[in-house]
Order: C-alpha cells, then structure tokens, then sequence
C-alpha cells in the first residue's frame, strides 16, 4: 500500500484528526463548531468536483443545501414522516431538480453559467423565504430529531460522530471519482474541451452528471444541519452562503480534495476567531480571497505541497 | 470495387460571408494515407473542424461508413470511429501524460457515476487495463521517456506525438491529422513520417492535412489539393505534382519563395 497516496494516507490522516480531535473541544461550543466545519467540509468537496475538477463555476449552492435543509424540515415536522425517509426523498428530490436545472443552464460558459447558477440560488432562497406556511419565512422552523430504528440522535458529542463518518464518505467517493475514467472526463473537459469531445466524451452528460453530484452532496449536508440543530433559517439559503463556499473551495485550492476540506475548516474556524470583529466578517472574507488569488493562485494545499516538493529536491 | 470509406459531398461552411470551404467533394478509400493540402488560408482546417464535427457545415453533406454523420457533434462522431489531432494543440495540460492517453480510451471504458463514486472491482480491473494499454500507446508513438512526465513538462515535438497517442486511444478506424509536422524540426519531422506509415500499415485510414509538401508526398497514396476554399484537383502524388493549376497555385508560390 502506497500511504502517500492521498486515498490511503490522506484518509488515514483525516481519520486520525477526527479521532484526536474530540480531545482538544474543550466544551460543547468547540464541539458545535467542529461539527459546523465538517458540513461545510462535505458541501465544499462536492462542489470542489464542479468548481475545481470539472472547472464550472456555481454561485448557488447553497440553495441546494437550503433545499436539503428545508425538505428533511418540512417532510419530519409538517407530514410525520420518519426521517430516513425524508432524507431519501429529499435527496433524490434535489437530484432531479439539479438534473432538470443543469441540463439547460450547464450549457452556458464562465460568466453566463455563474449568473445562471446565481439566479437559481436567489429563486430558491426567495420561495423558502415567500413559502412560509410550509417553510416559516425568515423565522424559520424547528425540526424534529434524527431517528433511526428508534434510535434518536441528539446533542453534540452524537453528532460530532456522524458528521466525521459522513466527511470520511464523502472525500472517500470524492477522491474515487477523480480517479476514474468519469473524473478523468471532467478533468479533460477542463483542460481542452475540445480536445475532451474528440475523445468522445460527451461534455453535457459530464458537466450535468457532476452537477447532480455536487447538489446530492450540498443537499445532504443540509438535511444534515436540519436535524442536528433542531431550527432552521433561511440565513443558510442565500447568496452569501453561496460565495462562503466558493472562498473555502478556491482557497483551499481548486482539483484538491483535501484542499476542499482544509478551506472549509480555515474559512469557519476564522470567523470564530474573529468574533471581536463580528461586522467586518465579510470585509475578511473578502480579503482573504483577495490574498489567496494574488499570493496563492492555486490554493493553500496546491501551493503547499509544490512547495514542499521544491524543497524535497 | 470498394465502397469509400468517407464521402464529402458538396460541404461547404461559410464564416459571415466568406465561403471558407467551398462546394468540396471528395471520396477516401479504406486503410490509406490521404493528404489534404493547399496554401495557408486554402481552408485545410475548416474543413477538418467540418468533418469531425467542430464546426457545422453551411451547406453540403458526410458520410462515414455507408451513413449520413452531417453535423453530428464531435463525441458522437468518436463514437463512430474518428480521431484527430489538433495543429493547436488541445492538450489535458491539468493531467499527466499517461492519462491524456486514457482519456483518449473514454469510449471504451466504464464511465458510469455509480462504479466511479464506489470505485467498484470491476472499475479496478478496468484501470489496470487503462493504465497498461496507455503505456502501450505512448511506447508505440515513441514516448517511452514521457511514461511518468505531467503534460506541462513535456516539450513541443513530444507533445504532438501525446495528442496522437491519444487519439489513437480510441482505436479509430479514421484518423485526422492536422499539421503533424508543423514546428517540428527535420530530424522529427522524419520521425513522424515513419510513425505515420506504422499507421497505415495498422489499418487506420490516415487523413494527413498539410502543408509541408515533403512530408505529404513521401507517404500519401491520395491527395487533395484545396485553393482559396475549392478543390483544385486530387489524385496520386505524382499526378498532383505534375498538374499545372497546382504548380501555379502551390508550388508556384513556393518556389518563388
């Protein structure tokens, strides 16, 4: 076994930092930030497989999360049913509705496709909003617990676990899939997209097929925070969701799935740090974007370990 | 007699009102090395783009194995059994060597979402395969060096030779070159003529577009001259060679230069 291999080693790694962790979350707040950046974590390797490998920009993801969010809500809370089921609902829910979004909108390129996935994210952050018979509107609404076989699934420490084991899967299948002749379609339709179709790769099966991933992933992760927190707001539908987790992709460096996880996990922890500072989160944000673009074009872990190979030699 | 493999019927494409390809009909034949030449600005890559599906032809149509493909995009068209290669070239410069190789054999491989995510045994097996087969490829065009190389690394001349390498990934029964030679020094560009007769001599029809006129003779058993958007005339390379509209419009101009 190759352990520098990042499916071997980098798992391993990430294995070992969610077990060691629990040992430095000194109360149940470290815990509920912990938790925080392992969900953001899974939403930002899924759209690091649309953004960084297959290179298409989305600017709303966070209405699939809000979706996922929102439909485990809705399903539990106003119709009784059991939460397993509203998850599969929910997710595949999202699934077709990416699958009906993308395959027009995944046709369009750079600018236009941002502001395409742009005006989705508004939309479904604007019915979430309007809906409030079903949704609560800005007051949001209280979710019901977790269970599963009669097992519920309650306070921090529980989640705590279930987070780290669905980060686990998810960077699992992530580092799968970019290794597979699929990701390597998407990495081709990156590089030339000529040169990918001439190979007969079929650029709006890929483009479409790894935008339902990414929603799949994004939808999910925002079940997850529904039943976990117990109350949702539509705080976490909107566009600047959306852009947080573009920065945590791009600054975690893009085509890295690691990179992906460490951005999330930089981008979350900072604002904590920074509470002294509370209104100027955004004006952080946005210079740690700024400073990751001009000094670290690729990305902190791209950047990282071309630098440690530099010194290897 | 032979049904051709590929006919072009009267394809033209017009850029705005610029007609850069012109009413052009030609047939090629199974298994040889076709040229298609003409000066610069003769519109020797339009018509490439048109017959593998870049761009979609104005007016006129192809056939590919006795059916219409007029139009039809460039995967599906792979699909069929064409490959080209680019005089710009269209490298995966974001991945290795090896692997632009195995995207070449997208065609034939399992890109299903579930087996990848899941990387399933099957998948596996695959891989392997994949892997070995792609070496295969890039040792058969003269990469052996390149076997480890990231794409970004590697030079100008190897990098031809990788896109070729690639397309021929997708065991094509139609081939398309576009400028093989260009930019590559004498020595290389002999090197490719060699590589293009081991081609033929596999079995792949070899469309070779160039203007390069001693590479185009030495190899070719069929060629056709293009002018200014037309067809000026086509045949064996000694007929080209010897007809007088060719000589005026081709090496004419070259002599004098």
């Amino acid at each position: 076994m190759d352990w520098r291999a990042p499916r071997t080693g980098g798992l391993a790694l990430l294995a070992a930092v969610i077990l060691v962790l629990p040992f430095a979350l000194i109360n149940n707040y470290w815990y509920e930030v912990a938790i925080l950046i392992g969900i953001n974590a899974i939403v930002c390797v899924g759209l690091n497989l649309l953004i960084g490998y297959a290179g298409q920009i989305s600017l709303g993801h966070a209405g699939f999360f809000g979706l996922g969010a929102y439909g485990s809500a809705i399903l539990t809370a106003r119709y009784g049913w059991p939460p397993a089921a509203a998850l599969a609902a929910t997710t595949g829910g999202v699934a077709l509705l990416a699958l009906v979004v993308g395959r027009p909108i995944l046709k369009l390129k750079g600018h236009y496709l941002a502001m395409a996935t742009l005006g989705m994210g508004i939309i479904i952050s604007i019915v979430v909003v309007t809906e409030d018979r079903l949704t609560g509107g800005p007051d949001g609404m209280s979710v019901p617990a977790f269970t599963l076989f009669g097992l519920g699934l309650a306070g921090e420490r529980t989640w705590y676990w279930v987070t780290g084991g669905a980060l686990l899967a998810a960077v699992w299948l992530a580092l799968n899939l970019v290794d597979s002749p699929a990701g390597r379609a998407l990495r081709a339709l990156h590089g030339s997209e000529i040169g990918a179709q001439v190979s007969g790769i079929d650029p709006t099966r890929a483009k479409v097929g790894i935008f339902v991933i990414s929603a799949v992933f994004a939808s999910i992760a925002g079940s997850m925070t529904a039943h976990y927190s117990g109350f949702i707001t539509p705080g976490k539908v909107g566009f600047f969701h959306s852009i947080e987790l573009v920065t945590m992709v791009v600054f975690g460096g893009m085509a890295s799935t690691f990179g992906a996880v460490i951005g999330a996990a930089t981008l979350t922890l900072l604002p904590q740090l920074l509470t002294a500072l509370k209104e100027y989160e955004m004006v952080v944000f946005g210079a740690v974007m700024i400073a990751t673009m001009v000094f670290l074009p690729r990305g902190f872990l791209p950047s990282l370990m071309s630098e440690l190979k530099k010194r290897r030699k | 007699m032979i049904a051709p493999q590929l006919c072009v019927t009267a394809l033209s494409k017009a850029f705005g009102g610029v007609l850069a390809v012109d009413q052009v009909s030609f047939d090629l034949e199974a298994g040889k090395v076709n040229s298609i030449i003409g000066p610069n600005g003769a519109g020797k890559t339009t018509l490439l783009n048109l017959l593998t599906g870049i761009y979609a032809p104005s007016a006129g149509r192809v056939d590919f194995e006795g059916a219409e493909v007029t139009g039809l995009a460039p995967h599906r068209l792979a699909a069929r059994g064409m490959a080209r290669t680019f005089q710009n070239l269209q490298i995966f410069f974001n991945m290795s060597a090896l692997e632009n190789v195995m995207v070449g054999r997208h065609l034939r491989e399992r890109t299903g979402w579930f087996a990848a995510l899941l990387r399933s045994p099957g998948l596996r097996a695959g891989e392997r395969e994949s892997r070995d087969e792609a070496a295969a490829l890039m040792r058969f065009v003269g990469l052996d060096a390149f076997l480890d190389a990231q794409a970004d690394a590697m030079p100008y001349g190897a990098l031809k030779r990788l896109e070729i390498a690639r397309a021929l990934g997708g065991r094509p029964k139609l081939l398309l070159l576009d400028e093989p030679a260009a930019g590559l020094n004498p020595t290389e560009t002999q090197a490719i003529d060699a590589l293009i007769l081991r081609l033929a001599q596999s079995g792949v029809t070899v469309v070779l577009v160039e203007h390069n006129m001693r590479l185009v003779m030495g190899v070719s058993d069929h060629i056709v001259v293009l002018d200014y958007g037309r067809k000026l005339c086509e045949g064996t390379a000694d007929e080209v060679r010897n007809d007088p509209r060719v000589i005026e419009a081709y090496l004419g101009s070259t002599e004098a230069a």
